[in-house]
């Protein structure tokens, strides 16, 4: 059977502090993003998850500078791009579903406005086309009543309101890939379970890949095809979530595993990562040569 | 400790409606709830941060429902307080030694028992190495940090400890750390502990009983095991079948209802 070509692949990328002595944040990640694939990115702080979202997205702080390694996305590599090219690519091809819906809307703009900035100025939508396309997103994320949701403000709405109204801008130039970055950490678990169902289900309908970061182990099984656990900017390990949760090679994701409390069992939760687990990962750290790591 | 208490706001706002319930000697009580179900209010009314507008809050047996600040003095030692974000509740300004002793200052003595070595057996109480005390918070890690939070809180030697949200902000394996430890507090220094949280599997790793919130009102207060085995409201057992748990279930994103956050409510 032939695999198909990646949407996203990322082959070896490094990423430093641009300052001296150059602290590494990425050391030599590869991962795939196939389409219509939402592949996990799992790993505590530090591990580098968001960095790489970042990286995928063109916009690192000033503060960090790729180093090696190459991110393409259908084949056009989006680390040579000029400025440019890459503003097309923005929001067109990749789009971003971000963690805080409060800080990530404009309390000063109405959500018309906010929801159409990307067919405004992408596709050059204007007047009842553009009306027409609005209420048809906000019907995609199911909000009732979409003309008057459209013309309230930020906090006039509830946060899993808001985060739908994030999710209809991310998907309104149907995007081939979209970056969700801890979309649901803000919010209260009724209110995740229904993000997160309609994410799965927006993504389904139009095909889309999705790298999803979280830090939450529950949400990548019941979420994501595909993960990649994270740790300290390296890749620890890679491949079909429900076979790495049932049976992970790494010691560093059993050790994940065991540290999370669960709902649905007693004793567990209070098992904090084994001191031999943490000196291999820094032994790991230190083959590649770049420093040793922030995190331990 | 018999803390029974009805506490609410005037009508127009009512923040929690009369409430009743019982933190014992010794448990760990876990405070569940989504955002603005009153969870922190019924905590801050606990420690008589707020005075109640109704019903009665007793301390060791002691009406404290409209005691005035100096009634209330030799209460506040023993009852403290965990915050959520220790980078924000402890002085930048202050070295560990000075956080910990205004605390160590209202504790009673032991006997023949230096100030330093009060600070260091409080260190050594939540795994901290003496010498840490002459560090500023900035110089920890933010594990560290709440360990100086924790620490903060049970220098006075209180008998009564409010924890809200305090693992929050952490790493799993931070947070398997944090509550190790106060699960071993709790039981060495025979603490009561209210913990509040947002998280039903955080509850349920460390907590004895669980009042659930609602709305401002206890929804369900059972032992954990109970509860979670058989929650009796059809609220508790929509929290519980929202949490994801980290075995891959094909169905359980289609699985349930729920809708009701798309009632227009502005957020609190």
């Amino acid at each position: 059977m032939m695999v198909p070509a990646p949407l996203l692949a990322i082959d070896g990328l490094s990423a430093r502090l641009r300052a001296p002595p150059h602290r590494p944040l990425l050391r030599s990640v590869c991962l795939d993003v196939r389409e219509g694939e939402v592949h996990g990115l799992v790993g505590e702080s530090g591990a580098g998850k968001s960095t790489i979202g970042k990286a995928v997205l063109g916009i690192l702080p000033r503060a960090i500078e790729p180093c090696g390694g190459t991110i393409r996305l259908s084949g056009t590599d989006l680390l040579g791009l000029s400025p440019a090219r890459l503003d097309a690519v923005l929001g067109t091809e990749i789009a971003l579903i971000p963690q805080d819906p409060m800080t990530a809307l404009n309390p000063s703009r109405r959500i018309f406005d906010q929801l159409t900035d990307g067919l405004r100025l992408k596709r050059r939508l204007r007047g009842q086309a553009l009306r027409d396309k609005a209420v048809a997103l906000l019907q995609d994320v199911q909000i009732p009543d979409p003309e008057a949701v459209l013309r309230r403000y930020p906090h006039e709405i509830s946060g899993g309101m808001r985060q739908r109204i994030l999710i209809a801008a991310a998907f309104s130039l149907d995007p081939k890939l979209i970056i969700a970055d801890e979309p649901t950490t803000a919010l209260d678990v009724t209110v995740q379970k229904e993000v997160l169902r309609l994410i799965r289900k927006m993504q389904r309908s139009h095909g889309t890949g999705v790298v999803f970061v979280t830090h939450d182990l529950g949400v990548v099984a019941q979420v994501c095809d595909r993960l990649t656990v994270l740790y300290g900017g390296m890749v620890v390990e890679q491949g079909e979530t429900a076979a790495i949760l049932a049976a992970p090679s790494h010691p560093y994701t059993r050790a994940l595993l065991d540290a999370t409390p669960r709902h649905d069992r007693t004793g567990s939760g209070m098992r904090p990562i084994p001191p031999q687990v943490a000196a291999a990962l820094q032994a790991e750290l230190a083959r590649y040569g770049m420093g040793p790591g922030a995190h331990v | 400790m018999n803390a029974r208490k009805s506490f609410g706001s005037r009508p127009r706002a009512r923040i929690l409606h009369p409430v009743s319930l019982t933190v014992r000697r010794g448990e760990i009580l876990g405070i569940v709830g989504e955002s603005g179900s009153g969870k922190s209010s019924l905590g801050r009314a606990l420690l008589r941060l707020h005075e109640p507008t109704g019903g009665r809050l007793s301390f060791d047996g002691i009406d404290i429902t409209h005691s005035g600040e100096a009634a209330l003095r030799p209460f506040r030692r023993r009852m403290q307080m965990i915050f959520q974000d220790p980078q924000s509740s402890l002085n930048p300004r202050h070295r560990i030694r000075t956080i910990l002793g205004s605390g160590l200052d209202l504790a009673p003595q032991t006997p023949g028992e230096s100030r330093s070595e009060a600070l260091a057996r409080t260190l050594a109480a939540v795994g901290l190495d003496s010498a840490l005390a002459d560090r500023f918070p900035h110089e920890l890690s933010g594990g560290q940090r709440q360990r100086v939070g924790i620490a903060r809180a049970i220098a006075t030697r209180p008998e009564f400890v409010l924890a809200d949200e305090i693992v929050s902000g952490l790493d799993v394996s931070t947070q398997a750390q944090v509550l190790a430890l106060l699960k071993q507090l709790a039981r060495e220094l025979s603490l009561s502990l209210a913990f509040i949280s947002h998280d039903l599997s955080v509850i349920r790793t460390l907590c004895d009983r669980v009042v659930v919130m609602r709305a401002g009102r206890i929804v369900e207060a059972r032992p954990v095991a109970d509860l979670f085995d058989a929650p009796r409201t059809a609220y508790t057992r929509q929290l519980l079948d929202a949490i994801p748990s980290p075995v891959p279930d094909p169905g359980w994103l289609e699985r349930g209802p729920i809708d009701r956050d798309l009632a227009a409510t502005p957020a609190g």
